[in-house]
């Protein structure tokens, strides 16, 4: 449908020829543009509606208050992944679970998992490269989250955390939070939620229209399988080299999942791809930053190495399977 | 009365900082309007998301807000 109003618009109406690259560029902006803004606002809108339900104070109680035998690395994990990602909320969450006495690689799970697959992302993936690699993005972003909370759980890295965030956590004790939304009904809360998902898609508006507008650009006059020479699978180093890159960059998910695409319908291999936007997305400076306040740049260190070569495995991983 | 932000600096929270101070001024209360940027201090408050609204030592609203949510939080809270 989206894909007819495109065609009608520039073929029709603005009279561009489907065979030139300025046609086949403004058709492809339109066409994702407006696919996407519409995917990012019903995902948000999920989101928002889990959210209501299931606040980040209800999964802390929970961790804290049942023997889950591992399984407590999958729900922190998962709850990163639908809950909405901010920055400023990142640390006091942390601080948060540390106080309720949840291990520190549980709470690895969750700081992993939370920005990698966030409602940006997913929208963008769906909307770019189709469900099935979003449903292969989003699930390896989970195991990633499990795989490195557990590793670094057993890692004992209690040491390295800053000193008074040591203190809260002799400290700690499973508190359960007093404050409590109350029960507003369902109805009463739907505005505030969509008026949220709203200002998610207002948020990334721009950006996702900048990135779009690089890739319909790319796309339009960038030829066929142009970077294969470059990147191809048989390149080892392609991967590391790719996701190394990545890590300290700081792109949300709008700016670069489109540009992506792009790479990859000239010749990048997927898993590449994938490996690339996870480094992105999972792993930037200013966030190490943030998290200066509550570990030692060893910590950091050791926990942005760890996860950048767990995202170089998956990296080959998809190249050869997929 | 005390009216707090807590945030560490981020767009939002500067953002219900600004509102509070306009929603204070339209309905005519007589409040101090602070913004608690300390971390540590913030983590004594016991919350996880940021920013946070603190009226007299209690946490009230958590999340963004718009200004017409805020009022609401006021009229609620003051009753």
């Amino acid at each position: 449908m989206i894909q007819k109003f495109a065609d009608w618009l520039v073929y029709d109406i603005f009279g561009l020829k489907d065979t030139t690259p300025i046609g086949e560029a403004v058709n492809f902006f339109l066409y994702d543009s407006i696919k996407i803004l519409v995917l990012l606002f019903f995902i948000s809108l999920i989101m928002g509606i889990i959210n209501a339900y299931f606040p980040i104070e209800r999964l802390r109680n929970y961790l804290t208050s049942r023997k889950l035998y591992g399984l407590q690395y999958f729900f922190a994990a998962l709850f990163g992944a639908i809950t909405p990602f901010c920055s400023c909320s990142s640390i006091p969450l942390f601080i948060g679970f540390v106080k309720g006495g949840i291990p520190l690689g549980v709470t690895f799970a969750y700081l992993i998992t939370s920005p990698l697959v966030n409602e940006v992302a997913v929208a963008m993936f769906i909307g770019t490269f189709g469900l099935r690699i979003t449903a292969i993005y989003v699930i390896s972003g989970i195991l990633l989250g499990m795989a490195g909370g557990f590793v670094l759980g057993k890692m004992k890295l209690e040491p390295y955390l800053s000193g008074w965030v040591q203190q809260i956590q002799q400290h700690s004790s499973a508190e359960s939070d007093k404050w409590e939304t109350g029960n507003t009904p369902f109805i009463k809360r739907l505005p505030k939620i969509i008026h949220e998902a709203w200002n998610i898609v207002r948020g990334v508006l721009l950006y996702i229209l900048i990135g779009i507008g690089i890739g319909a650009l790319m796309h339009g006059y960038v030829p066929e399988g142009f970077f294969e020479q470059y990147m191809a699978t048989d390149n080892w180093f392609a991967v590391p080299l790719s996701v190394i890159l990545a890590v300290p960059m700081y792109a949300n998910a709008a700016g670069i999942v489109p540009v992506i695409e792009v790479f990859v319908a000239k010749g990048i291999p997927i898993g590449t791809a994938i490996s690339f936007m996870m480094a992105v997305v999972g792993l930037s400076l200013p966030e190490a930053t943030l998290l200066k306040k509550v570990m030692t740049w060893r910590l950091i260190c050791i926990f942005f190495g760890l996860i950048t070569l767990f995202i170089i495995f998956l990296g080959y991983l998809f190249n050869a399977v997929l | 009365m005390e009216i707090k932000v807590l945030g560490t600096g981020c767009d939002g929270c500067r953002a219900l900082y600004e509102t509070v101070g306009q929603v204070v001024k339209e309905l005519g209360l007589e409040a101090v309007v602070l913004k608690e940027e300390d971390l540590m201090k913030i983590m004594e408050y016991n919350v996880m998301t940021l920013p946070t609204l603190v009226i007299d030592g209690k946490v009230v609203a958590k999340g963004k807000l718009s200004a017409k949510e805020v009022k609401e939080v006021f009229l609620q809270t003051i009753g």
